[in-house]
């Protein structure tokens, strides 16, 4: 599955579009706190959190994640942005929150199944 | 030829440069040829080590070396100083302020994850004075971190 399969159901606006839009997502990563998703994400998540100052993007890079959702309807950090576009780690933002986010995207890896 | 060897300055409470040193040191680790699992173990050392310095000291420097087959980050602040390092090791233990955890740093995990991926971590502290950690990884071009 790729993020731009899934836009549309969850709602997400792009804020940083760049060539790895279209990287195949390998499941996904929910947690607001930086040094567990450090620990515990696998490269390919895509990563959920409500966290978004730019250091979740130094994050995202080093773990090799496939973008990170912003939930809630909170708006990016300008810097977060310019980060994002510097590593070219796709950023999105959805109105809804976490868990309506991770359970939507849950329904659709099951459907592929 | 891009520098094995370089130091970057750390101000305590400025995340502007955060990851500075860990985005360099992927990238000329990558170019040597190391093994992407151990690059991603060095990222991870640095950085958390870097924010460390950032939530917790006034200022510090983190430095990092290729030798041979050895990775060497060294990371010193100036103060506050680490009172019960077995206890700042233990998973889940944090004297992180307010404004660190509401970033969502400060979980207590910063110390364990640097070890978890590193060969050996070396931790001397001086309460009012400062910590140095050494941090060694094994670079190998091949296969995960043993």
């Amino acid at each position: 599955m790729k993020i731009t399969e899934i836009i549309s159901a969850l709602e997400l606006e792009i804020k940083v579009d760049t060539k790895n839009l279209d990287r195949e997502v390998r499941g996904c990563y929910v947690s607001d706190m930086l040094s567990d998703v450090l620990a515990n994400s696998h490269e390919g998540n895509l990563w959920i959190t409500r966290q978004t100052h730019p250091n979740i993007v130094a994050v995202a890079a080093i773990k090799g994640l496939s973008g990170i959702i912003i939930t809630g309807g909170k708006q990016v950090e300008p810097d977060t942005v310019l980060k994002a576009q510097a590593e070219e780690v796709p950023l999105m933002c959805t109105p809804l929150s976490s868990f309506e986010a991770a359970g939507i995207f849950y329904g659709l890896t099951q459907k592929r199944k | 030829m891009k520098l094995l060897e370089n130091s970057f300055p750390l101000k305590g409470g400025d995340f502007t440069e955060a990851g500075a040193a860990s985005k360099e040191m992927r990238i000329v680790l990558a170019e040597l040829g190391i093994s992407q699992d151990i690059v991603r173990h060095a990222a991870i050392s640095a950085f958390e080590a870097e924010i460390n310095v950032i939530i917790h000291a006034v200022a510090g420097t983190l430095h990092y070396i290729v030798q041979g087959d050895e990775l060497k980050i060294t990371v010193t602040d100036m103060g506050p100083g680490i009172p019960d390092i077995e206890l700042a090791m233990r998973e889940g233990y944090t004297t992180a302020p307010e404004w660190a955890r509401e970033m969502g740093w400060g979980s207590g995990m910063g110390l364990p994850n640097i070890k978890n991926n590193c060969d050996v971590l070396r931790i001397d502290s001086v309460p009012g004075e400062g910590t140095t950690l050494e941090i060694l990884i094994k670079l190998a071009k091949n296969g995960p971190l043993t």
